[in-house]
């Protein structure tokens, strides 16, 4: 067991957080707070060139080659970053979309009744049809809202009185390897862009049986969001003085941003774990770990940033929006936490 | 990143698993909690059976009479015990943990040869003299006094909060040999017996009802110097070189524990219907998370003290923090499981959720331990 980075993954996370602060600064994500709506599409290529999507595929298909670690350190470092577009939907679409792996297409999907970047994107995973724009609460990721059909529920929970685990039960999901690409559900329909000019790709995974390689490449973003956080406070309360010392002197201050690493570096065990076993039990709980980490994380440190946190100018507003935007992708939390119920059941005894 | 274990520890785990299998039947029955003669005599046999099937001082170096285990190995260890029902370290835990490794990394030879191997071959139960009624989590602000008078030590004080007091032969004792020195630096590490003249023991009743641990008064109780490890007035960095091993894997067992009581709530939940209630099975879903992640932080930890030559790092107090918490959540969640049952002592869980308020204060309080995150590892400025 050594369940550390290797040298290689160092250097991939490393590599990814210096490509995404060339191209992704804090004045690339000023800019494009304050131009909502549009995507930097030489930026997506240029992912696609440095393998971001195409990052698991294997090599003879033109991909990378590597596995669900190296692509969760890659979305952790995305999520860090607050890097904007559906990252998630055109990584999973590698290999099967054209253009997704090298960047050229950009793909989204319809998941947890909503869309983002539908109007930017070139192909919807899903049924997008009639869906509604929103005014985001997030200035960098436009939502479209799916129309509910009456029958539809919204989520479908284990069904926990029984004992078990619903089909995704303990032990490595059928077509998901670490190294090879996402299983996707082939049984849902996919619809075309009202009016639009996206293409529709076969096969898209349905709503109530969430992808748990997406929930887990999430689960990666929200950690970095949250390990990004908690370095913005850190930062903000060495320097930012009152009273004659730097605030984070006072142990109010000290104290959240002591819990907030506490919470990341618990996240951050349960989703690189997760990336090995990919075990969908493993996968929840990175999910429900990172998506708290995440949340929380953005709000203590408006709360040490004080006055100067309720402000645009301060980055923070944007990372709590946007993991208020991926809590709500794939499933919903409760569905995390029925699958684990139904664990506790299951098994000997 | 590799959670997998070689096949020499898988070997090592068959052949434990194996051992636990044939030895814990032939063990006694546990004696009650309040019979502190039979506890320690309890104790100290499951470490003479350890120490004669070779698992004694696992972790502890080879040269200290260790096995000089990796840390994967020892966590190996602690998983395989806890799973199979094997008891808990009790008495001997000062003298594993805490004081036989300090006596291993700063004692001379020859204390080294006096001390360890009773403390490997379960011969003799220590305990620990740090905490004082005004030195707790400000450990440096001790104010037990001792002086040199010829080859001993002539000390006076008290002591508090200090477990198996009752029947320990050791106390490794913190004393102000210095009062006039900065307050970390006049501090002295003795090994003081507890059968020495001038020594009181009073147990102390806990809000659980038991007597856990004793206040200890010291009236001129003669120490040898040859019972001081370390230089005079070094005591305060002799401390700090064990205390992190506390806080590295002392959780291990537990968190195996935990999630073990975690499946008995479900069932007992689903056997008086209180699993029917939303709420309460997503709480003890959100738990199972909770716990799930404690364990990966735990491997986390674990394959860096690896990497770093045994030592456990400051990753000791992220997990302490989180875990004191999730820990008392545990039990809070059994209470809603339990329902009104929760008031009956005899029910089991009550006796864990009041032992449970203990974890966010020893070992360095929830607040302490904040405060050494947010210095050590984030490098915030000292203050208030």
């Amino acid at each position: 067991m050594h369940f550390q980075l290797t040298d290689d993954q160092r250097a991939l996370k490393a590599g990814v957080r210096a490509l995404l602060a060339g191209r992704f600064g804090r004045e690339a994500l000023r800019a494009a707070a304050d131009r909502p709506g549009v995507l930097d599409r030489a930026l997506w290529r240029e992912l696609g060139e440095a393998g971001f999507f195409a990052l698991r595929l294997p090599e003879a298909e033109g991909g990378v080659g590597l596995g669900l670690p190296e692509a969760v350190l890659a979305f952790e470092e995305a999520g860090r970053a607050l890097l904007p577009g559906p990252l998630v939907a055109t990584h999973l679409a590698a290999g099967e979309v054209a253009g997704a792996a090298t960047g050229e297409t950009v793909v989204t999907a319809a998941s947890g009744g909503l869309v983002e970047w539908l109007t930017e994107a070139d192909v919807v995973r899903g049924d997008a049809t009639g869906a509604v724009p929103l005014v985001s609460v997030d200035p960098l990721t436009p939502l479209h809202r799916l129309p509910r059909s009456p029958e539809a529920s919204p989520d479908v929970f284990p069904d926990a009185s029984a004992g078990v685990s619903p089909g995704i039960s303990a032990g490595v999901l059928p077509g998901v390897s670490p190294g090879g690409s996402a299983g996707v559900s082939p049984s849902t329909s996919a619809g075309a862009l009202p009016g639009g000019s996206a293409g529709v790709s076969p096969g898209a995974s349905a709503d109530d049986e969430p992808d748990p390689v997406a929930v887990l490449l999430t689960a990666a973003e929200q950690l970095g969001g949250a390990a990004r956080t908690c370095e913005l406070a850190v930062e903000y309360a060495r320097t930012r003085k009152q009273f004659g010392q730097p605030i984070g002197a006072f142990q109010a201050v000290k104290h959240l941003c002591a819990q907030s690493l506490v919470r990341v570096e618990t996240a951050r065990a349960a989703v690189y774990a997760a990336a090995v076993t990919v075990d969908p039990l493993d996968i929840a709980a990175a999910r429900l770990l990172a998506d708290d980490a995440a949340l929380r994380g953005a709000r203590d440190c408006l709360q040490v940033h004080g006055g100067m946190g309720f402000t645009w100018e301060a980055e923070t507003h944007l990372f709590l929006k946007r993991a208020w935007v991926r809590t709500q992708r794939m499933s919903s939390n409760t569905y995390s936490d029925e699958l684990l119920a139904a664990d506790l059941l299951s098994g000997v005894g | 990143m590799d959670l997998s274990y070689t096949p020499e520890e898988e070997e090592f785990r068959a052949r434990l698993r194996e051992w636990l299998d044939k030895v814990l039947p032939t063990l006694p029955p546990k004696p009650s909690p309040a019979d502190w003669p039979a506890r320690r005599a309890y104790d100290l046999g499951w470490q003479r059976m350890l120490y004669d099937a070779g698992y004694a001082g696992l972790h502890w170096p080879v040269d200290a009479g260790g096995r000089g285990a990796t840390p994967t190995q020892h966590l190996i260890f602690l998983e395989e015990t806890e799973n199979a029902g094997a008891p808990y370290v009790g008495a001997n835990f000062v003298g594993l943990l805490h004081a036989g490794p300090t006596i291993a990394a700063e004692g001379t030879p020859e204390q080294r040869a006096r001390w360890l191997p009773p403390v490997l071959r379960g011969e003799e139960v220590w305990c620990q003299g740090f905490s004082e009624p005004d030195a707790g989590s400000d450990l440096a602000s001790l104010r037990t006094r001792a002086w040199r008078d010829g080859d001993d030590y002539v000390v006076s004080g008290s002591k508090i909060w200090t477990s198996h007091a009752e029947v320990a032969d050791w106390c490794e004792l913190l004393v102000r040999t210095d009062p006039d020195a900065p307050k970390h630096k006049g501090i002295t590490w003795l090994a003081m017996p507890m059968d020495a003249p001038g020594i009181t023991v009073r147990p102390l009743r806990t809000l659980a009802g038991s007597n856990e641990f004793a206040e200890v008064f010291l009236d001129e109780v003669r120490v040898p110097v040859a019972g001081r490890v370390g230089a005079e007035n070094d005591g305060w960095r002799v401390t700090m070189v064990t205390l992190s091993f506390e806080r590295g894997t002392a959780f291990v067992g537990e968190v195996v524990a935990c999630r073990r009581v975690l499946r008995e709530l479900a069932r007992e939940a689903r056997r008086n219907g209180r699993w029917d209630d939303t709420p309460l099975r997503c709480r003890l879903g959100r738990l199972n998370a909770e716990f799930r992640a404690l364990w990966r932080l735990t491997q986390w930890n674990v394959s860096e003290a690896e990497q770093t030559g045994g030592v456990p790092g400051t990753g000791g107090s992220v997990f302490k923090l989180r875990y004191s918490h999730a820990r008392q959540e545990l039990y809070d969640a059994a209470a809603e499981v339990l329902g009104a049952d929760c008031l009956d002592l005899d029910r089991p869980w009550v006796l864990d959720r009041l032992s449970s308020l203990s974890y966010t204060i020893a070992a360095g309080t929830s607040q302490i331990q904040q405060n050494i995150v947010a210095e050590r590892i984030l490098g915030l400025p000292k203050g208030r």
